[in-house]
């Protein structure tokens, strides 16, 4: 297909004089899993209810595969969305809430029933067409409204943080649960999600929104380990930042630069040099034992604070809190190393 | 064409929310508001004495025969008796809003809260008929005083000038105690619903930091119920001024607010004057609503 | 610690049996009388049982229409107050326009004013515009008071009820009607339910402003207060009144138990 899935052309949506989303342009492609990242209030679910139809941009265009539909209602968009509280009609068993969307559209009953039963299927609900959402538990409740939207076969699915409900263990479940159903329906899906290790996880791309704007789209090893902003570095995994007198002293020029804390490696001594790696000089401020990990804190030449995280190979606790207060050296190489704007 | 219209009002919200409101919002503004009004303006009449017709020009004339001393005597007596009715009723259901708010289990709670609001929807001649029964001179009272040989308290009581009359049922007393029944729900269930607001650990805190139980209730639980109490007796104060029921049925000849208006605008036909009489109560009650808003009772509603 | 929270002490459970007990007593004195067999006072002890003046009253068709007449008038503005007071609700949940407190207002403002002011006030301005007093007259003024007990119990489910269930209707294909067939009544269902029977209970009790827009006819409550100013029929009423409490009691009852489950459901899956 040519066009993509849905493209934003210098969208924008303010409420009174707040921007809660900025001349953003965007496409998604076809088929892809597209993850909307970002801190609340960043504009992705405003972005996201535009895709969906429930509000409209106050400029700027939306395109769904090449047809304009800004200004179309919800029922008239081959878009469907699972909700953040699911949205489950309680009156309705799940068989009803499923077949919904075919029953709107005048499906004949049988029909209905039929594919009720494979959406079922899918989502590994066998058998519970007759129970009531109360009798759900949330994970439950969850395939529900994910096979609800995904009986009417949309074009883009849309997910508004549809796992932010769920305790951690089903919610690691849930998503690769979600990422093998979207490969075998081949829907395209747009996922809306502040938490950075969901979207690591799961999205062929992410987009990582601040304050109305995109920060940056890239997968999620672009986004990880060549962060375009300070913010990105910052929002997905945890990030050192070098900048000022300490940027100067290591690199030899001003700017800022971002290494993940897993990147550096702790010396106790100079050991050998390579060309190919970095080397600065602190003393551990403190040190905190995480049984798996342990994560120092050492301030480095220049001022700046470095977190650095070593697994616990062959260390015990003994050895690691021995570390306080001593000078060590870091290395890390120069490949780890980015260069951030803003 | 469903699709159609669907789209233009998903459009077009605020018309939407416009045309919801258009039929309700005549009726009351036309209707109600617009008889409101109308009867504003017939207070500023008057009626001819010898033809018996409503002359309509403006005059201030017939404000001033409110000011008679017969008249103000209704005011008088009529806000009393809504006064005292507040305040004791305010006394009744304290302990039980009290015990509901704070004491009772969800389930009992749920079906006390029925046995209270069950009465405010009910029948409420009825009721007021209830205590034709109970008050009347061969009735239960006054079995009651008899077998506790106090027929000579009642005797008292109903010798009282003012208060008194020649039996429960045709006395301001019998009024009183009607009134109190009937408003009663109206201050149960705001003081319930302020109570209800206290967390349970302002109490603990309270007797955590050395108060006796009636210090707490006097220094913690009674300021906290008091916006349920103002709410309350909006209701309790409101109704007793308009009623007419309770005191031609219960009470002696002097008349109330509700009496005169009923009378003036029926047998007499002067509903300029009957007007007038009802801005009265009106008046008290916008004033007692703005200083109710004030002191915060419109949370407890 | 100086007393256990949660237990009442006994003064204030005996503050809450009296309480309760004034609240209901007379209902059942009411009840007892319909059964005595004096006819010319309220003497009590009650100087025998008989269940004759049932059977009187139902020989009287004075109360036979009275009796119709209060339930056609219950029931027609029942279904005015539906209307009017569901469309009310709807408006105020789905905008947050500045005049939503004005409107609360306006509707609660005919049961917050003594029934006089309404009555006279109608009874005014329908006597000015020369429209005779009719069973019409009656539903006019009796609508205006029991908008707000739908508009209240309506809304306030609107407010318990998930927004985003509309938005999932419409996403899933369905228009404005669809939803509001679908979704909407099912969701309000209970509350229209609960508000309409209150609404007819409160209308088919009313007295003071069916005295100001009715003309000729009576509705049961008006026939007795006739019988309460000038006592003709005193076991007649008794049963009379006996059988407005019970009329009145059932829907009520109902009602408030819908009311009562349906906000303790919502707390109990939060």
């Amino acid at each position: 297909m040519t066009h993509p899935a849905i493209r934003f052309e210098k969208v924008s949506r303010h409420f009174g004089d707040i921007k809660a989303v900025d001349a953003v342009d965007l496409e998604i492609k076809d088929g892809e899993f597209f993850s909307m990242l970002g801190p609340s209030g960043s504009g992705k679910t405003t972005c996201l209810r535009m895709i969906a139809g429930f509000d409209r941009p106050t400029a700027g265009s939306i395109f769904l595969y090449g047809q304009e539909v800004s200004t179309l209602p919800p029922f008239e968009r081959d878009v469907n969305t699972v909700f953040q509280d699911y949205a489950l009609f309680p009156h309705m068993n799940v068989g009803a809430n499923v077949a919904y969307g075919l029953m709107i559209k005048g499906v004949a009953k049988e029909e209905r029933k039929k594919r009720v039963d494979e959406m079922l299927d899918l989502v590994q609900l066998r058998g519970f067409a007759d129970r009531k959402p109360s009798q759900l538990s949330g994970g439950q409740r969850q395939r529900v409204a994910l096979a609800r939207a995904l009986i009417n076969h949309p074009k883009v699915l849309l997910l508004d943080e549809p796992l932010g409900a769920l305790d951690l263990k089903l919610r690691q479940q849930m998503q690769i649960e979600l990422k093998s159903i979207q490969q075998r329906v081949g829907i395209t899906f747009i996922f809306v999600t502040h938490d950075q290790e969901e979207a690591l996880t799961m999205s062929d791309r992410i987009a990582v929104f601040n304050q109305g704007k995109i920060e940056q789209i890239g997968t999620p090893s672009d986004v990880y380990e060549r962060p375009a902003t300070s913010f990105v570095a910052g929002f997905v995994g945890t990030s050192n930042l070098i900048h000022g007198a300490s940027a100067k002293r290591i690199t030899g020029e001003e700017g800022t630069y971002s290494v993940r804390p897993e990147k550096i490696r702790l010396a106790y001594a100079a050991d050998s040099f390579s060309p190919k790696m970095i080397y600065a000089n602190g003393t551990v401020r403190d040190v905190i034992y995480l049984g798996l990990y342990t994560r120092y804190l050492v301030e480095i030449e220049g001022g700046d604070t470095l977190v650095i995280i070593e697994q616990n190979l062959r260390s015990t606790s003994m050895d690691v809190l021995k570390l306080r207060g001593q000078s060590v050296r870091l290395s890390w190489e120069k490949d780890h190393m980015t260069k951030v704007g803003g | 064409m469903a699709n159609r219209l669907s789209a233009f009002f998903f459009r077009n919200p605020k018309l939407v929310t416009l045309l919801l409101l258009s039929l309700p919002l005549a009726y009351m503004v036309v209707v109600y508001l617009g008889s409101l009004f109308a009867l504003l303006i017939n207070s500023f009449y008057y009626l001819e004495e010898f033809t018996g017709l409503v002359v309509k020009e403006f005059t201030l004339s017939t404000y001033g025969q409110l000011l008679k001393p017969a008249n103000l005597g209704i005011f008088g007596r009529t806000a009393g008796m809504a006064l005292a009715v507040t305040i004791m009723d305010a006394i009744i259901a304290f302990p039980l809003a009290y015990y509901i708010a704070k004491f009772a289990s969800p389930r009992l709670r749920t079906y006390l809260y029925i046995a209270v609001t069950l009465p405010l929807w009910s029948s409420y001649i009825v009721r007021v008929y209830a205590w034709k029964l109970i008050l009347s001179k061969e009735g239960i009272v006054s079995w009651f005083v008899d077998l506790l040989h106090l027929n000579f308290a009642l005797d008292w009581v109903l010798s009282l000038p003012g208060i008194g009359g020649s039996s429960l049922s045709l006395s301001p007393i019998g009024m009183f105690i009607a009134f109190c029944y009937i408003w009663l729900p109206y201050m149960i269930v705001p003081i319930q619903t302020a109570l209800e607001r206290v967390p349970k650990s302002l109490l603990e805190a309270s007797s955590d930091l050395g108060a006796t139980p009636a210090q707490t209730l006097r220094t913690v639980i009674l300021p906290l119920a008091f916006p349920g109490v103002v709410a309350g007796s909006i209701f309790t104060f409101s109704l007793t001024l308009g009623d007419f029921i309770v005191p031609q049925s219960l009470g002696n000849s002097r008349f109330f607010i509700g009496q005169a208006v009923y009378s003036y605008q029926g047998t007499a036909g002067n509903i300029p004057l009957a007007a007038a009489f009802t801005m009265g109560p009106i008046v008290i009650m916008i004033a007692y609503l703005l200083i109710a808003r004030k002191l915060g009772a419109f949370d407890a509603l | 610690m100086h007393s256990k929270p949660d237990k009442a002490s006994w003064g204030l459970t005996l503050g809450a049996i009296g309480g309760l007990l004034f609240l209901h007593f007379p209902m059942f004195v009411i009840f007892l009388y319909s059964f005595t067999t004096d006819e010319a006072t309220y003497s009590f002890p009650l100087p025998g049982f008989t269940t004759k003046w049932f059977g009187v009253a139902m020989g009287r068709q004075d109360l036979w229409d009275a009796l119709m007449l209060s339930l056609q008038v219950a029931s027609v503005a029942t279904l005015a107050a539906l209307v009017l007071g569901t469309l009310a609700a709807a408006a105020v949940y789905r905008s947050d326009f500045f005049g939503r407190d004005a409107i609360s207002f306006l509707l609660v403002l005919p049961i917050a004013l003594p029934g006089i002011v309404t009555g006279i006030a109608l009874r005014s301005a329908i006597g000015s515009m020369e429209i005779p007093f009719s069973f019409w007259t009656i539903i006019i003024g009796h609508a205006t008071f029991c908008v707000v007990v739908v508009y209240n119990n309506v809304l306030a489910r609107f407010r318990r009820m998930s927004g985003t269930q509309i938005e999932a209707s419409m996403d899933l294909g369905a228009n404005s009607f669809q939803t509001f067939r679908y979704v909407v009544l099912p969701n309000i269902g209970t509350a229209l339910l609960a508000g309409g029977m209150l609404a007819f209970a409160l209308s088919f009790d009313e007295v003071i402003v069916t005295t100001f827009t009715a003309g000729q006819q009576s509705t049961l409550p008006i026939w007795i207060f006739s019988q309460l100013v000038r006592p003709r029929d005193r076991p007649v009423t008794n049963v009379v009144a006996t059988i407005v409490i019970l009329i009145t009691f059932l829907p009520i009852f109902f009602a408030q138990k819908i009311s009562a489950e349906s906000s303790e459901t919502e707390g109990g899956s939060k």
